[in-house]
């Protein structure tokens, strides 16, 4: 039996897979998620594509948040510039939508960046704040202001075209599946090993104790809004594979309640673990989808709770965000981790 | 006054620190805790004072009593009621009020105004430097006067027994003397039980009445300062000193490496 994980040469400590277990969870959640779509039904394979969208905007936002110590409450207007720059590149330009989705994350790492330069000065809730002007100023720009509403549509929602690939419609559910796993992966393992690089180090050393990185030479400006940077790129991705996928984009998706979830999404998943951003989202995803499936079955069952149902709905996933909040503040990853502890060590745990 | 019994602290449910801990801490007496970094010194005020919690960490074995009567599973503001107060390590004045206004906040137990005031001279008393500073912010004070403040901070209590967790971190020696002059004082003369945890062993040893040595999370050793100072192992390992008692010099070091002798 395993007692603890040693490490001989350096290379091997700095690996991300320690062990054979570790391999063989890896290739079963690989397994399962090519097996998926070819068992599920539209429904759940729609729910799929969303966890696996919001997945890689979590992760966005935890690389911002979890990592580097910034808040941000624009989250949803950077899912929207994202969306939005997809798809008027493609609608307008003409551009394919695989090329415009590769644009729009640059573009939206660019408005990031722009945003997030307030953070060289500000911290905390005062940042919070900062960023929550970003969510109002875009917002109102999408809306309101005229060169651009020319564009997006303001208030009205806009139509995409619809993604194709060697002649195959794309936003099928099962087709979009591949898509988003593609994504995901992409983004799993670029934010996974950015910490292990000399960038990604100085992001978790600004989080722990700013003052003393700048005494090592990090360069606080720099890496802060570099952090936006990159945060927002992969936000941007998430924006734009919302445009393709859905075919259209209304700005209500982006509103400061976004931002929010989002924030739920990455505090209940684990702030500062990139596998804890996608429990999360699939967390979030899916409460609110069996929430109703919950209050589907029970409304047909009493009649008279029918009408109660969406506020019953809202009360309940409040609670539990806030039970989770009490009993793990570290969140689902800390959780699994605990299991996964718990096998390893037993029966002596120190 | 202060007994703990074999107890055990577990962090995180993984990492143990103390490992059947057992000390005893006597009426009006000062108490010297001694031992290197990460002992367990620290742990050991933590879990008089009931502040395990925050760093989730549990007393899972043994029993802390305090006047005869357990507080092991009560709360850190509870234990204060009581009469416990810990000087936490590194100082942690408020420091956005004034030193007045940090004295009085020290004095929250004590609901008696006219008594407060009284106190304020008390300390003041003490610490005549704080007198000069009274209505300074606390953050823009020095090292040593934020260290005398955290000090008369714990007086305005009324503490029965005070828990000091290294009181010279950080401070110049001659301030360090004027420190544990002060503590001696008080204890002497208000009567407060003081247990000391303290790196600077020959200060220590100096005014406490009774000190044990812990390593490892447990406690080692124990006696009398005079005895503690005989011992050829505390010399070596706390004073640096040799048999002859004069200062070791790092040649002898290459030579001869004496091993702890509890640790076998």
């Amino acid at each position: 039996m395993e007692s603890g994980i040693f490490h001989t040469t350096y290379q091997r400590d700095m690996a991300l897979r320690h062990t054979p277990a570790q391999w063989v969870r890896l290739a079963l959640v690989v397994a399962a998620a090519l097996a998926f779509p070819f068992a599920a039904n539209n429904y759940w394979l729609t729910l799929a594509n969303q966890i696996g969208i919001a997945a890689i905007g979590a992760i966005g936002l935890n690389i911002l948040v979890g990592f580097t110590g910034q808040i941000s409450l624009g989250q949803g207007a950077f899912l929207a510039v994202g969306a939005y720059s997809a798809g008027i590149l493609t609608k307008q330009l003409g551009i394919p939508w695989y090329a415009s989705t590769v644009l729009a994350c640059l573009i939206t790492a660019g408005v990031g960046a722009v945003f997030g330069m307030p953070a060289l000065r500000l911290k905390g809730l005062y940042l919070a704040i900062a960023t929550l002007a970003a969510q109002e100023i875009i917002e109102w720009g999408i809306l309101q202001w005229e060169p651009i509403t020319r564009l997006t549509g303001g208030v009205e929602a806009m139509n995409v075209p619809r993604p194709t690939l060697f002649g195959v419609r794309m936003n099928t559910d099962f087709n979009f599946y591949w898509v988003t796993l593609l994504c995901l992966a992409l983004t799993v393992i670029l934010a996974v090993n950015l910490f292990r690089t000399r960038t990604g180090r100085a992001f978790v050393a600004i989080r722990d104790q700013d003052i003393a990185a700048e005494v090592m030479g990090v360069d606080l400006f720099r890496y802060k809004v570099l952090a936006f940077a990159v945060s927002s790129a992969f936000v941007g991705l998430a924006g734009a594979l919302t445009a393709h996928y859905r075919t259209i984009i209304s700005w209500e998706r982006f509103t400061l309640e976004t931002s929010i979830l989002y924030l739920a999404m990455i505090i209940i998943g684990g702030l500062g673990s990139v596998s804890g951003s996608i429990y999360g989202a699939a967390f979030m995803t899916l409460l609110p989808a069996i929430l109703q499936n919950l209050g589907r079955s029970l409304g047909g069952t009493v009649p008279n709770i029918a009408q109660q149902i969406p506020f019953l709905q809202q009360g309940v996933f409040g609670l539990v965000i806030i039970l989770f909040l009490v009993f793990e503040p570290e969140g689902i990853a800390k959780m699994w981790r605990n299991v996964k502890d718990y096998f390893r060590l037993w029966p002596f745990s120190y | 006054m202060l007994a703990l019994n074999n107890i055990e602290v577990i962090y995180n449910d993984v990492i143990l620190v103390l490992k059947g801990m057992s000390m005893q801490v006597g009426e009006g007496q000062i108490v010297a805790l001694l031992g290197s970094n990460g002992a367990g010194k620290s742990t050991t005020l933590k879990a008089v004072s009931g502040l395990l919690k925050p760093e989730d960490g549990a007393v899972t074995d043994g029993e802390i009593l305090f006047l005869g009567q357990r507080i092991d599973r009560l709360d850190a503001a509870d234990i204060v009621r009581r009469g416990v107060f810990q000087v936490m390590e590194g100082r942690r004045v408020f420091e956005h009020l004034t030193v007045e206004e940090n004295l009085r906040a020290g004095a929250y137990t004590q609901r008696d105004a006219r008594r407060q005031t009284q106190d304020l001279e008390l300390v003041y008393g003490y610490f005549p430097r704080l007198l000069e500073r009274r209505q300074q912010t606390a953050g823009y004070l020095s090292g040593g006067e934020q260290q005398m403040l955290a000090i008369g901070r714990a007086m305005m209590a009324h503490p029965r027994l005070m828990m000091l967790d290294e009181p010279s971190l950080g401070l110049a020696p001659l301030l360090v003397e004027e420190i544990f002059r002060i503590i001696r004082r008080i204890n002497q003369e208000q009567k407060t039980t003081i247990l000391l945890v303290e790196q600077n062993a020959r200060l220590a040893l100096a005014v406490a009445d009774y000190a044990y040595i812990m390593e490892n999370g447990r406690i080692v050793l124990e006696g009398a300062p005079a005895q503690l100072q005989e011992n050829a192992d505390v010399r070596e390992f706390y004073l640096g000193l040799t048999d002859v008692g004069t200062r070791k010099s790092y040649r002898d070091v290459k030579h001869y490496k004496r091993r702890k002798r509890w640790l076998s």
